[in-house]
């Protein structure tokens, strides 16, 4: 029976210790080791949240960047395209420009050839003419320079008088 | 590597055991020369007698015998008798149970409830005094008090020094353990409100798995049996059921008189159902007691029993059977004790789970 017969001494200091141990163990020990057990998974736990945050942030970030880059690259496109549709503008005008002032010049030496050419035929004109009366004159002086010829001249005139 | 290491000590404890166990042996061929036949008999090995003087109590802690030399720790007696007062003094005193002091003395025979427990003579009977003496338990106890005190209070302090650090040290190889407890035992079966719970469960899950390991430790301030000590685990189970008492609640109280989902007939007009749930009230908190109390007894009894065996076959076969013996013998101790590591911590694992369910039934909320 020793050995099931709870013996009233040791239930006594048992009771005693097992109070104080529960008393000092939780004061001391469980209280702080619990409080600073719960801090680490808090800070382990929070970490982990901004972490998750901060990848966020990262991601976002660089589809910004990439949002920016790519309306950079439309800008570029666009200026360059800009450029060239300038450039095409100013070559073609200048073009035009340049064939309209050959186009004003050629006019005007056509119509200054036309009008050199006017007046050199002019001038050969009468350049023939009184040529041509001086040798009429000197014709006529050879042929009308007997008394009979003028009148046979006469003559032929009043014929064709007659006739009409 | 710490299985080993223990193997190794348990090892080396048996090989000292067994030099001393020839003297020992020497000195009763001795004794048998000069005393009756009687006293032959008594005084031979006896295993049922040493078993139980090693897993029971006892005043003064008896640690070796050498020749006729006892060694043996004296420990205070603190009594109160009703008739002589309030005594304090040293078991010393008491010349290993052989004489008396001041009328006091530790009651002897086989038939005697009190045998073996301090009584004091009054008119030629004996009659036991309040005792309130430290015993080798009480010592024990106290041991592993100052061991668990020192241990977790240094972690504690670890756990301030080292704020939001990882664990080092000892304090990694308790967090787990502490971790354990806290997410598996209390938050598993009390819920939301674990934090009320959690430091009485830790405090009697180390206040176990340390003692049980103590009580392995086969040399001074272990080995004592306290765990197996019917007293102990009495406490520490009348803890468990004063807490869940006080904190039941209404819907546990209901349970306990009006127990729900049973027919009516169950509960009028007599009152089955709740005289088996009263009388469950009670039957848990000492089938907590007896758990614990059975299982490391009964390992300290058969590793003790396995020792024995090297002495009753030197009995039988002489020495040499005995050396033959003490082979097996120790092989199977420390078999034995592999088990015993597992064993205490399966029955404080257990013993603080069937707590924290305890709790958690008187604390359920309805729904």
């Amino acid at each position: 029976m020793g050995l099931v017969t709870p013996d009233f001494g040791l239930i006594f200091w048992m009771t005693v210790s097992f109070l104080a141990v529960l008393f000092l163990l939780k004061k001391y020990a469980w209280k702080p080791i619990l409080k600073m057990l719960k801090q680490r998974e808090d800070s382990i736990e929070e970490a982990l949240k901004s972490a998750e945050k901060a990848k966020d942030e990262m991601a976002r970030l660089k589809s910004d960047n990439e949002k920016i880059l790519q309306e950079a690259r439309v800008e570029r496109e666009k200026l360059l395209s800009d450029a060239r549709d300038v450039k095409e503008k100013i070559l073609s005008d200048a073009k035009e420009e340049a064939k309209a002032e050959a186009d004003k010049i050629l006019r005007a030496a056509k119509a200054q050839i036309e009008s050199e050419k006017l007046s050199a035929i002019n001038e050969i004109k009468s350049q023939v003419v009184s040529l041509s009366v001086s040798i009429a004159e000197k014709v006529l002086k050879k042929s009308l320079e007997t008394d009979s010829k003028q009148i046979e001249y006469a003559n032929s005139l009043l014929k064709d008088i007659k006739l009409n | 590597m710490l299985n080993t290491f223990r193997s190794l000590i348990i090892g080396l404890f048996s090989l000292i055991f067994l030099i001393f166990s020839q003297k020992i042996f020497s000195q009763h061929q001795e004794k048998t020369g000069n005393h009756s036949i009687e006293t032959e008999h008594q005084k031979e090995f006896n295993p049922g007698e040493m078993i139980m003087g090693h897993v029971g109590d006892e005043y003064g802690w008896h640690i070796a015998t050498f020749g006729e030399t006892h060694i043996s720790i004296p420990l205070p007696i603190i009594v109160y008798s009703n008739y002589s007062g309030f005594f304090f003094f040293m078991s010393s005193e008491f010349q290993h149970g052989h004489s008396t002091y001041k009328n006091f003395k530790i009651a002897e025979g086989n038939d005697n409830p009190n045998k073996g427990k301090v009584v004091e003579l009054i008119d030629g009977k004996e009659i036991r005094p309040y005792d309130i003496s430290i015993t080798k338990n009480t010592l024990s106890l106290f041991f592993s008090i100052i061991i668990i005190l020192w241990i977790f209070i240094s972690v504690a302090n670890a756990y301030k020094k080292r704020e939001g650090q990882a664990p080092k040290g000892f304090q990694s190889l308790l967090e787990p353990l502490i971790l354990f407890i806290r997410d598996d035992i209390a938050k598993a079966s009390l819920g939301h409100k674990y934090m009320k719970f959690t430091p009485y469960l830790l405090s009697i899950f180390f206040f176990i798995f340390i003692n049980n390991l103590m009580g392995l430790v086969p040399f001074f301030p272990g080995g004592a049996n306290l765990t197996g000590n019917i007293a102990v685990t009495l406490v520490l189970a009348l803890f468990t059921f004063v807490i869940t008492t006080i904190n039941g609640n209404k819907n546990y109280w209901t349970h306990m008189v009006n127990t729900p989902g049973v027919p009516w007939w169950l509960k009028l007009p007599i009152p089955l159902m709740p005289f088996v749930e009263i009388l469950g009230m009670f039957i848990k908190p000492f089938v907590l007691m007896v758990r614990l109390f059975a299982n490391i007894s009964a390992g300290h009894i058969v590793a003790l029993g396995f020792f024995s065996l090297i002495f009753i076959f030197g009995n039988m076969g002489g020495a040499a059977a005995g050396y033959g013996g003490a082979v097996f013998s120790v092989a199977f101790t420390i078999f034995l004790t592999l088990l015993e590591l597992l064993v205490a911590f399966i029955q404080a694992y257990v013993f603080t789970l069937l707590s924290a369910l305890y709790f958690g039934m008187a604390t359920e909320e309805h729904h």
